[in-house]
């Protein structure tokens, strides 16, 4: 096969049609594309809710004994921006990326199953409106709803019928039941289409990295997300069938929830951390110049994270009084995580060492993610050491921690990952100045919010409380965190200001801005229906460089 | 300075800030870690052996990553300053590489030892405070957390109170340690005194302990560290640690009946026939509740509700009145007694000493 086979597409002309009917178009899609772009912009919405839930638990922090908002209000901030963060937001939008990007990038027409594309989808949107109705509905039919006050993790016997009265609680767990079938769907579909529906010539070990990493994360999604809906059954089963899995007054376990519960819920870190990898490994080649460092070794390290990653639960637990034995056993599993992840870390320094960094507003976002992802993994292995997690486990440390990861490394190749691919989804160029406000205001913003707040839980602060004594020493740091969160606030308004401007106005793109090398560069921005005119055939894992560069191409050396 | 390379640079400064500020946090906790808390939660400045143990493998852990932190931090600095996109590169690609073998196995097996010395490390620390042998002088007790606050019962001296934990300080050459069996009346809590020890849980059905040492007396602070309902926030914990002798007055004091008058007050009257009597016990007199603090010696604590408020007459009077101006969400209702029956209470609750 030849590289010709590429066909550089012409665009197409979109003809405008009455707003009903293309309204229609999108809600009857089984276009992977479109799919994709209706998560994202479903999962943006859910961000923009959970961010201000957020700066509201920021603002009733700020001082001592404030009292913006009751502790019943606060008690339901925090779980909801727990839930809509992790299960409405940020889930759906990796799931968007994954939907949009996948099939181009394999050289693939659609997803390997459209219909449940579109089933999962709608499952997901459905049930995150369902928990967003509790509240209206929250306290039955009679008119006040609440939303759940349970915290994200929602520890047993605290769902039981005996605290939780009303039905928030059933939001919630209906709403998590509904979007895992629908993530459940989508991991499924991932799977399948990333070992089905590759171009010829790409083999495995061809696939873009953001392919394979995807295939890994639907693993973890399928492996992950059953316990989860299990335990959500029994809950339901404990709240209206009369059972006692977790009902300690009759017997029942609280700490088989914590099981259940954290057996989901770490795995669930890597479904959502695997895909930010796969943006930094797609994009932070691209601005260096360079093919990826170790390609092999990096598909080796996601899957030994993956299975590590399924065997580190209980270092949620280390306070619950496991045995010595136990506790020992989950040190060393969680500790094991550091080293495939070092290695990723040192491959992308590799891949950047020679290369000629071009500083765009997607680079700026990968590189600013390995420098708080390397703070995110060792305060990972301050906590990971039981005896220390003693100390710090619920306390503010380890909210820094995680926001570390989830806003740190997560949100950040995001953000990158937006600004890389807005030009393909889009057909347009955003506004370069505009994506470095946003990126200097957030970058600011995150560093004023989640580097203090490692001190006030060193200082003894918990966590999800609603008001703390004056004289602890944690007043000048709660200040400092609230100031960021306006930081953040303000680089978010930047940058959906500029996706809003740039769809409109913006440069036209053209298929290839970048001058990348994976194969959704080689047709049209915005891609046609059909993705390619005709099905490329490739000899490389980047075979626009081949079509670029014919005197070396890079089949010659893999 | 062109373009780029401010970028660069401002890339690298915020980050060598992060590195100061996050160092800078660590070290005067360091310096003297008794007497320069901070903060009177302050983790590292133990006073008590388990708390000791956590923070000598937390400084081996920070110095490890400390050290991790600032080679990778060097050459990621390095390699975004150097390997910036310079003008006149003329589009050309730069080299090639594809990876290197020996290079992976080198930061492949570097870090695995370092993760076994970690571990090793980690794992001496659980074992030697997880199965620390329980001396025959140890003071026994028994914690019970509650929807907010906290009980204490001393099985062996006969003791129950709430809120305030008194234990005796242990002399390092005669050690007289404190081990608390932790339960749960409804949902979890975690019993967290920073200075102490490190946090565990209060589960139900699932008997929990911990155990601390104080080498100094003193009044030393924490709260509940698992979100419990509502009123978390307010579910505070003070340990006194006092010298022996002061701890056995204690609890000869905390083991008498209530100290009341023969002639039965108005209050105590009041406090009978209503619901009061339902949660609360002053032993020695009608009132065995158990679902809320044992009132016996209430006039010895500090504080009210959990800690979340001094006990002083005027505060003792609010809390009767309406326990949600206080602490809004706690499980004592509040019962609308008239102006002169909630004095007379308030009198009563007073001579409680």
């Amino acid at each position: 096969m030849s590289t010709e086979s590429i066909a550089w597409s012409t665009p197409q002309v979109a003809a405008q049609r009455p707003v009903v009917e293309r309204l229609h178009d999108w809600v009857t899609t089984v276009d992977h594309k479109r799919l994709g772009i209706l998560y994202i912009l479903y999962a943006l919405v859910f961000l923009v809710i959970g961010g201000v839930e957020a700066t509201v638990l920021r603002i009733q922090l700020i001082r001592p004994h404030n009292d913006f908002v009751s502790p019943q209000v606060f008690n339901r901030m925090f779980t909801m921006h727990g839930t809509t963060m992790i299960f409405f937001a940020v889930m759906p939008i990796l799931f968007g990326f994954a939907n949009y990007l996948i099939p181009l990038m394999i050289g693939a027409r659609d997803m390997a199953f459209p219909r449940l594309n579109a089933f999962s989808f709608w499952l997901t949107a459905f049930g995150g409106l369902l928990l967003y109705f509790s509240f209206v509905g929250g306290d039955g039919l009679y008119g006040a709803g609440n939303a759940p006050d349970v915290g994200w993790f929602a520890y047993a016997p605290l769902t039981s019928k005996t605290f939780s009265v009303g039905h928030s609680t059933d939001f919630w767990t209906l709403s998590l039941l509904v979007s895992g079938f629908g993530s459940i769907g989508t991991a499924i579909n991932i799977i399948t289409t990333v070992l089905c529906m590759r171009c010829p010539g790409m083999t495995l070990g061809r696939m873009p990295l953001l392919a394979w990493l995807n295939l890994t994360m639907a693993g973890l999604v399928v492996l992950a997300i059953s316990p989860l809906t299990a335990a959500q059954l029994m809950l339901l089963v404990d709240r209206y069938l009369g059972g006692h899995f977790f009902d300690t007054q009759a017997g029942g376990s609280a700490v088989m929830w914590m099981h259940f519960f954290w057996v989901f819920g770490h795995p669930e870190v890597y479904v959502l951390v695997i895909p930010a990898f796969a943006f930094a490994s797609e994009i932070i080649p691209v601005f260096s110049r360079k093919a990826i460092f170790g390609y092999p070794v990096m598909v080796a390290a996601t899957i030994c994270i993956a299975f590590i990653g399924m065997s580190v639960w209980a270092h949620h637990m280390f306070t619950v009084g496991m045995s010595a034995a136990g506790n020992t056993f989950f040190v060393l599993s969680t500790m094991a995580i550091a080293v495939p992840t070092g290695i990723k870390i040192f491959n992308w320094l590799a891949t950047i060492w020679g290369g000629q960094i071009d500083f765009k507003t997607p680079m700026l976002f990968c590189v600013a993610f390995l420098f708080q992802f390397l703070i995110a993994g060792l305060t990972g292995i301050m906590l990971g050491a039981a005896p220390f997690n003693w100390q710090l486990g619920n306390s503010y440390f380890v909210i820094a921690h995680f926001h570390y990861v989830i806003v740190g490394a997560i949100l950040f190749t995001l953000f990158g990952a937006f600004y890389y691919w807005f030009p393909k989804m889009s057909g347009r160029m955003y506004n370069e100045a505009l994506g470095k406000l946003h990126f200097w205001l957030f970058v600011i913003g995150f560093h004023l919010t989640f580097d203090f707040m490692h001190i006030p839980g060193i200082l003894g602060m918990p966590r999800r409380i609603y008001t703390y004594e004056p004289g602890r020493g944690w007043d000048t740091w709660n200040l400092i965190i609230t100031i960021g969160v306006f930081f953040q606030a303000a680089g978010l308004l930047v940058f959906i200001g500029n996706l809003l401007w740039s769809y409109r106005r913006g440069k036209v793109a053209g298929s290839d801005p970048w001058d990348a090398w994976t194969l959704e560069w080689s047709t049209t921005s915005p891609p046609p229906t059909y993705n390619f005119a005709t099905i490329p055939a490739i000899k490389s894992r980047r075979p626009l460089w081949d079509l670029k560069h014919p005197e070396d191409p890079d089949w010659q050396y893999e | 300075m062109s373009g780029r390379r401010k970028v660069a640079f401002a890339v690298v400064h915020i980050h060598v800030l992060i590195a100061l500020v996050l160092g800078g946090a660590a070290v005067p906790a360091f310096a003297e870690p008794a007497r320069a808390p901070w903060s009177p939660t302050n983790i590292f400045a133990p006073v008590s052996t388990p708390a000791e143990w956590i923070f000598d493998l937390s400084r081996f852990v920070l110095t490890v990553t400390a050290a991790i932190f600032a080679v990778v931090f060097s050459l990621l600095v390095y390699a975004v300053v150097k390997f910036r996109q310079r003008r006149g590169s003329n589009g050309r690609e730069p080299a090639q590489v594809y990876g290197s073998t020996q290079v992976e196995l080198a930061w492949t097996v570097i870090p695995i030892l370092i993760v076994l010395v970690l571990f090793l490390a980690a794992a001496r620390v659980i074992a030697s405070i997880q199965n620390a042998a329980r001396p025959s002088n140890a003071i026994e007790v028994t914690v019970i957390g509650h929807q907010f606050w906290w009980e204490y019962r001393y099985p062996s001296l006969k003791v129950v109170t709430a809120n305030e934990l008194h234990i005796p300080v242990s002399d390092p050459a005669h050690p007289t340690p404190t081990f608390l069996t932790l339960l749960s009346a409804d949902t979890d809590h975690s019993f967290w005194v920073p200075r102490l020890a490190g946090k565990t849980d209060l589960i139900p059905n699932h008997p929990n302990s911990t155990w601390m040492d104080p080498r100094e007396t003193g009044l030393y602070l924490g709260q509940c560290a698992q979100y419990c309902g509502t009123q978390h926030a307010k579910m505070l914990l003070r340990v006194y640690v006092q010298m022996p002798d002061e701890f056995d007055r204690w609890i000869q004091e905390q083991s008498r009946p209530a100290q009341i008058s023969d002639t039965i007050s108005e209050g105590q009257k009041i406090f009978e026939r209503t619901a009061c009597i339902n949660c609360h016990a002053v032993r020695g007199t009608a009132a065995n509740g158990r679902f809320g603090p044992d009132l016996t010696h209430l006039m010895s604590r500090d504080t009210i509700a959990s800690g979340a408020a001094l006990n002083t007459p005027d505060n003792l009077r609010r809390w009767v009145k309406d326990p949600s101006v206080i602490k809004p969400g706690s499980k004592m209702p509040a019962m609308g007694l008239s102006d002169p029956d909630l004095n007379a209470v308030t009198t009563y609750l007073e001579s409680l000493r």
